[in-house]
């Protein structure tokens, strides 16, 4: 298999071609990863391309976080390949992918500082970066703590600081590993707003979630996982009004998935 | 008993009258201290953060020697400084025997590892916590070891204190290459087995004095400036 190989949603090869961005499509083909004779991860392909939200669903310990840090080049995994836009992952292409972990972690800086770090380590010139990262932080309604040490903000201040911190430089995707899952409504809902927003601005995003309706609220698309498959891909709609595996029906109606 | 009452009384005389044989030995020994625990910064820091982010082969090998060089004898450290400076040593023509830039040289390399030591642990504490978002920002190996050492800075100061108190209290390198000679390599810590043994307990006292107030003066300032930073969320 030659390096500028494409893979679509089944994995299948497709023609090479020059790419357009700078990652998309970012695709992995036959990732395993197995711990004490378990597999994580058992021969998963995924291609994330074009635009939208993709929700990976699933229960606990089905591979999703795994599968998103693999994506975005943090996990090396046992077998199989890791492609950004047709090429391995490089360092210079990383900050055009975002990622918002679900324990977000700031800087021993200010928040704009966190916001300028990021800007910076993406190349941006020094005398455009704080006009950015104000922006961003607007965006995120955290301008007013602009000079407040990072780690001082609330949990919901501090992962809205996180996207926004993401969001600065502008990248092509957006990859966010349960991004509400300790906060309050009111933090979750500041939080699923941004994601509209940035879902709104054309920027591709991968959310894993373990919130049903959360999924259903954001999703444009399903990715359902279950010890360490891909057991379902199908639009947002179709999978909750009519799930194709068992599995994933127990998981929507709320039945205990092992 | 009255003879060491006395000794104390004249101790805290030369103290608090400022003495100039005094302010002169506490000055050298001062500089020649925190010139060493500069250098050793300048060193043991990017060393020791270099440490804690790379991975390479022999890596273990370079952190167990560098812990194990914690406990350099001061006076065999003195004593390859000294061969090494001697007249007929690699580096006798530059003439620096008997001069407070080769106590600095002693004490930076008893300080070194200290500091790289304690940085390496200081920093890959933190790394644990920031490897994967600085992976996510594209930093290079460089960045990140710019990066931790910049926000592990307050819990740095805990590095450089450690060996500022080596350094400052060290006394067997500095006597062997500095020679404790009056007016020139004279510190505290040679000052004070120099009047001892002479039985002039009053300078050797008042030293005493000076030193552990140095001591203590340090630490006070490291708690207050890392206590102001945890409130402040930068520590």
């Amino acid at each position: 298999m030659p390096d500028s190989a494409l893979f679509d949603e089944a994995g299948g090869a497709l023609e090479a071609h020059a790419p357009a961005h700078a990652v998309l499509p970012i695709a992995c083909r036959g990732i395993v990863v197995a711990r004490n004779g378990r597999r994580l991860l058992d021969d998963v392909d995924v291609s994330i391309d074009g635009s939208g939200l993709t929700a990976v669903v699933g229960p606990n310990g089905a591979g999703k976080t795994l599968l998103l840090r693999i994506l975005a080049n943090l996990f090396e995994p046992d077998q199989g390949e890791v492609r950004w836009a047709h090429a391995p992952p490089c360092r210079e292409h990383a900050p055009k992918i975002g990622f918002v972990f679900q324990k977000p972690v700031m800087l021993r800086r200010s928040v704009l500082a966190n916001v300028a770090y990021a800007l910076a380590a993406a190349g941006v010139a020094k005398h455009e970066r704080s006009v950015r990262a104000l922006e961003v932080l607007a965006m995120a309604s955290l301008e007013h703590l602009a000079h407040s040490p990072a780690r001082a903000l609330s949990g919901g201040e501090q992962q809205r600081l996180a996207l926004a911190r993401a969001m600065a430089t502008e990248p092509e995707v957006l990859l966010l590993d349960e991004p509400s899952s300790s906060l309050d409504p009111a933090a979750v809902l500041a939080i699923e707003e941004f994601i509209t927003r940035v879902r709104a601005a054309g920027t591709r995003l991968v959310l894993v979630t373990h919130d049903i309706g959360q999924a259903r609220r954001l999703a444009d698309s399903v990715l359902f996982m279950h010890r360490g498959r891909i057991v379902e891909r199908a639009a947002s709609r179709d999978f909750f009004d009519n799930p194709g595996a068992e599995s994933a029906r127990a998981f929507i109606e709320g039945r205990l998935v092992l | 008993m009255q003879e060491i009452g006395g000794a104390f009384a004249e101790a805290f005389r030369l103290v608090f009258t400022l003495d100039p044989d005094l302010r002169e030995i506490v000055a050298l020994s001062l500089q020649v201290s925190l010139g060493a625990v500069a250098v050793a910064a300048l060193i043991g820091m990017p060393l020791g953060a270099a440490l804690a982010v790379m991975r390479f082969p022999g890596r273990g090998a370079a952190v167990v020697t560098i812990n194990a060089f914690m406990g350099l004898p001061p006076v065999v450290v003195g004593l390859l400084v000294y061969l090494l400076l001697s007249r007929a040593g690699p580096l006798g023509s530059l003439g620096l025997l008997y001069t407070p830039t080769a106590m600095v040289i002693a004490q930076a390399i008893l300080v070194t590892p200290i500091i790289a030591a304690l940085t390496r642990q200081t920093v890959e504490d933190m790394k644990d916590e920031y490897l994967d978002q600085l992976k996510v920002f594209g930093v290079t190996t460089f960045g990140m070891v710019r990066t931790l050492l910049w926000d592990a800075r307050y819990s740095l100061l805990t590095a450089l204190l450690a060996g500022f108190g080596r350094a400052v209290a060290e006394v067997g390198a500095v006597i062997i290459v500095g020679g404790n000679i009056n007016h020139l390599t004279r510190v505290m810590t040679t000052t004070i087995a120099l009047e001892t043994s002479k039985g002039d307990l009053s300078l050797a006292l008042g030293l005493g004095i000076v030193l552990v107030s140095v001591t203590i003066a340090a630490n006070a300032s490291v708690m207050a400036l890392r206590t102001s930073a945890a409130r402040l969320a930068y520590a």
